[in-house]
């Protein structure tokens, strides 16, 4: 047991636990943030994905320790003073879910794609999101909500985060 | 939006008069829709209309609130309802406020599933709104100075317009607790004059959505609120035979619960509640189980007796005779494995006791029927039980019933406290029930023009639906048993359409083959239903079937199904590989279900449809041993992903003429068949058992001939 202290969505927060507590279950339990949900607790679903530093991670297999120095960004952190990000408008603009368990997650592993890949082809989103199920099959409609968005922060100024 | 405080007792409980609709909605004006149920469908002993009909309160602020016992389980039925009753009350979208599954407040309602929410709910929602309208305008008729202008005074935008004047709703209803009951035959608007239904609209929830604000029953904490956890039989089949230490109590302030058969604990959280129950040291005593390998003759071999409900047959001509002169003779055995719901968001229920009554939140799609579940396993009367039904994240037919709501309801009552009952993934397979396993044994004979005059369908195991044939055949004999399932089986989204649709369809395909007929014009040529011979045209030509590549590794399939007064056709385009590796390319569907009252959603449950199915169809499959799921782990049990996303083609047909039917289950039901004849035409190979690839290869199983010539 020990006090960690994490920078999530932009400020600080503190909890006393165990080095191997599970992320997700901190985000969850102790600080309410429920965006990130609970969908299998192997890394095969991604339905608690979260973004350390700028990498998209599955929160339930990483621990507190393991966080060390870097920022966690949950689907609560996102949108900004101005309103939406524009690929959390690019999936509501386009309906890209049906019952949007999986949205929260999806919408961060994207944000960290177009980081990488601003123009993504589909194999590359194929590739990045493949670890996110979506029961409802709504794929195709995430695929062009994602395609959107690309479009979008590569057109406005300004509009990259 | 602010929690409505909790009735008396529930209003489908208690007679219209005595329901406080005004005292909890305010005061304003109420129209009720009685409880229907069509004469020619009741039967002895029904306790209760398949429909509960609805209500609806418009407020002194223009403000409707609509009540219907339907839940959202990601299906978007709240987005279509709602669209129905701003449509009949001539509001805004936004101002329509939906109140679904929550017991205490909504009609009854037998659940949501079977395409039941547009024919049943949508028709009763639709009715307490024009009824409310008429009521609106008739208030603006008693206006002063209006006795003659009545005819003129219209309703729209939220207001009752005249000549010259027009009256916001709000103002007219302002003071009044007035009661309305409605004919249960009050006329509705006619798709062909909808204005704002029949439009894509995007869930007005959206927003929500997006930022993670949707709060899903797993995501809900009550105060002082325990984790709970169920003793789980480590085998189907196990029986508890003794606790070797019934007094453990762990650590960690567990408390185990006991009644009757029922062993649960709570603590402080789930990882203590489980520790507790291993603590106890259950003893338990072991049957011998079916096992996978031998699974078709155990089906064959042990009919579920007693229990008909989900039985039909037909018969017409004399089946016999006709194969016996047959000129072409065909037959064949389809299978389908045990497939799994696997909603992403996992059970969960979360129950408050309050010393009298119990109220759970559930993710159920049955919330009345657990209303009845909880109140009986508790020995309270079902007034003591409110079931509320928050978002829920995926459903296909997985959360029916009440044993969650249940079980929590019994930790709560024990703990004095609120209790949470979440499934872990594993649980979530293990706990639940599965789409049944099914052999299908399918004879048919051709004459010598290539027409079928044959057709004998016994089914066993897979369950009713779409049992029969839309084909012309003048002898045909379908049936089906129910099998003692190995495994605890239920329902799954559209039941056993997709199995039965599965063996009718490949049938038509390999009749189609060894009469050397297109498949395509081979089922047109026994199709006399327009609509379905609409679609699968249109499907065809949307996929460029007539002019498709004729080459070895690249195949199309065509299949078409009716069910639930809707109709699909999909074609399937896929490569194999070398190494026999199958690639879908292409998914082709065309779906007609009458009136579409919300294009968008539809068009998304069209498109989710196709791939869900998918996975039945190529990789899903249940397996065991002795009793125990040997892959309850989305590791071990592969369901579509990205890389298995083919391109997605959906066209809807719009029959304003029609009345719209459920759109959610239907468009599965084509896609198996499909796929097993993209990959018949690409490959040469056969199959004949779901899941058709279930390594992600066209493996050839043991090639028996069936088709044989006199
Ligand atoms: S819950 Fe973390 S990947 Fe499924
Ligand atoms: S929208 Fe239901 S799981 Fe993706």
């Amino acid at each position: 047991m020990r006090e960690y202290r994490l920078r999530v969505n932009g400020t600080i927060r503190s909890i006393r636990t165990g080095s191997d507590r599970i992320v997700l279950s901190v985000l969850r339990e102790e600080w309410r943030l429920t965006g990130a949900k609970y969908g299998c607790g192997e890394g095969q679903c991604g339905a608690c994905t979260i973004l350390l530093g700028s990498e998209p991670v599955p929160a339930c297999q990483l621990t507190i320790g393991e966080v060390g120095k870097r920022e966690l960004t949950t689907i609560e952190g996102l949108a900004g003073k101005d309103g939406l990000h524009p690929v959390q408008r690019a999936f509501a603009e386009l309906g890209a879910f049906q019952c949007g368990f999986c949205t929260p997650a999806m919408i961060l592993g994207t944000v960290a794609l177009l980081r990488v890949h601003p123009h993504p082809t589909r194999a590359q989103i194929e590739g990045a999101l493949d670890g996110h199920l979506c029961r409802c099959c709504g794929y195709s409609r995430i695929v062009r909500s994602i395609e959107r968005a690309a479009e979008q922060l590569g057109a406005g100024p300004g509009e990259g985060r | 939006m602010t929690e409505l405080r909790r009735p008396r007792r529930p209003w489908d409980l208690t007679p219209v008069p005595e329901r406080e609709y005004f005292d909890l909605l305010g005061p304003g004006l109420v129209t009720v829709v009685p409880p229907r149920r069509p004469v020619a469908e009741r039967r002895e002993g029904d306790w209760q209309p398949p429909t509960g009909g609805a209500w609806l309160h418009v407020g002194e602020e223009g403000d409707v609130v609509a009540f219907t016992g339907k839940a959202e389980v990601g299906q978007g039925t709240r987005t279509a309802l709602s669209l129905v009753v701003a449509e009949e009350l001539r509001v805004p979208l936004p101002r329509v406020r939906l109140v679904m599954a929550d017991t205490d407040l909504c009609p009854w309602d037998i659940g949501t599933f079977g395409s039941r929410s547009m024919p049943d709910a949508a028709p009763a929602l639709g009715r307490a709104a024009a009824a409310a309208r008429e009521q609106l305008v008739a208030l603006a008729a008693e206006q002063p100075g209006l006795s003659n202008a009545r005819n003129s005074l219209v309703a729209k935008e939220g207001e009752v317009r005249g000549p010259g004047r027009s009256w916001s709703y709000g103002t007219l209803v302002r003071g009044l607790r007035k009661l309305v009951e409605v004919p249960a035959d009050f006329p509705l608007t006619l798709p062909t004059q909808w204005i704002r239904a029949g439009r894509p609209t995007l869930d007005p929830d959206a927003v929500e959505v997006v930022t993670g604000r949707r709060m899903y029953t797993s995501d809900l904490r009550r105060d002082g609120m325990l984790h709970g956890a169920v003793l789980e039989r480590p085998r189907y089949g196990a029986r508890l035979e003794g606790l070797a230490d019934p007094d453990a109590l762990a650590d960690r302030g567990a408390r185990i619960v006991r009644e009757g058969e029922f062993v649960g604990a709570v603590a402080p959280d789930p990882r203590s509640a489980r520790a507790a129950l291993e603590a106890l040291g259950p003893r338990w005593r072991f049957s011998p189980q079916p096992n996978e390998r031998t699974i078709e003759e155990y089906l064959r071999q042990h009919p579920e007796t007693g229990d008909d409900w989900d039985r039909r047959g037909r018969s017409e001509g004399d089946v016999e005779t006709a194969l016996r002169r047959a000129t072409l003779r065909f037959e064949a055995v389809y299978h389908a494995a045990y497939i799994a719901h696997v909603p992403l968001e996992t059970r969960c229920a979360i129950a408050e006791w309050d010393g009298e009554r119990v109220t759970v939140w559930v993710g159920t799609q049955t919330p009345f029927r657990a209303r009845e579940a909880v109140a009986k396993n508790l020995g309270i009367p079902p007034e003591m039980v409110r079931i509320i039904v928050p978002p829920t994240g995926s459903g296909f037919g997985g959360k029916h019933g009440g044993d969650v709501a249940t079980a929590a309801a019994r930790l709560a009552r024990a703990a004095g406290q609120p209790v949470r009952l979440g499934f872990t993934r594993e649980e979530e397979f293990r706990e639940g029930y599965f789409r049944p396993y099914a052999v299908i044994d399918v004879r048919a004979g051709l004459d010598a023009r290539g027409r079928l005059t044959a057709w004998s369908f016994h089914n066993i195991n897979a369950g009713a639906a779409a049992l029969g044939t839309p084909y012309r055949i003048p002898n045909q004999r379908v049936d089906n048993v129910l099998s003692q399932s190995p495994l605890p089986q239920g329902s799954y989204r559209a039941l056993a359409a997709t199995t039965n649709n599965f063996a009718r369809e490949s049938a038509m395909d390999e009749l189609a083959y060894a009469a050397k007929q297109d498949p395509l014009d081979f089922r047109l040529a026994h199709l006399e239903d327009d609509r379905l011979r609409a679609v699968l045209g249109r499907a065809a030509e949307l996929s460029g079937w007539a002019g498709r590549r004729r080459e070895r590794s690249h195949g199309f399939g065509i299949a078409a199904g009716l069910e639930k007064q809707s109709r699909i056709a999909t074609v399937a385009e896929v490569t194999v590989g070398p190494s026999r590796r199958l690639r879908v390319d292409r998914l082709v569907s065309v779906f007609d279900a009458g009136a579409v009252v919300n294009p968008d959603n539809l068009q998304s449950q069209v498109e989710g449809a196709a791939v869900m199915a998918m996975g039945g169809a190529l990789f899903e499959a249940v397996h065991f041993r002795d009793g125990v799921v040997l892959n309850p782990r989305l590791s071990k049990y592969r369901v579509p992903r990205f890389a298995d996303l083919p391109e997605v083609v959906v066209e809807l047909v719009d029959w304003r003429e029609i009345p719209p039917a459920g759109g959610g289950e239907t468009p599965m039901i084509a896609v198996a068949p499909a796929l097993a004849g993209a990959i018949f035409d690409a490959t040469g190979t056969r199959l004949r058992t779901l899941p058709l690839a279930p390594g992600g290869r066209v493996v050839a199983r043991p090639a028996r001939p069936r088709a044989r010539r006199r």
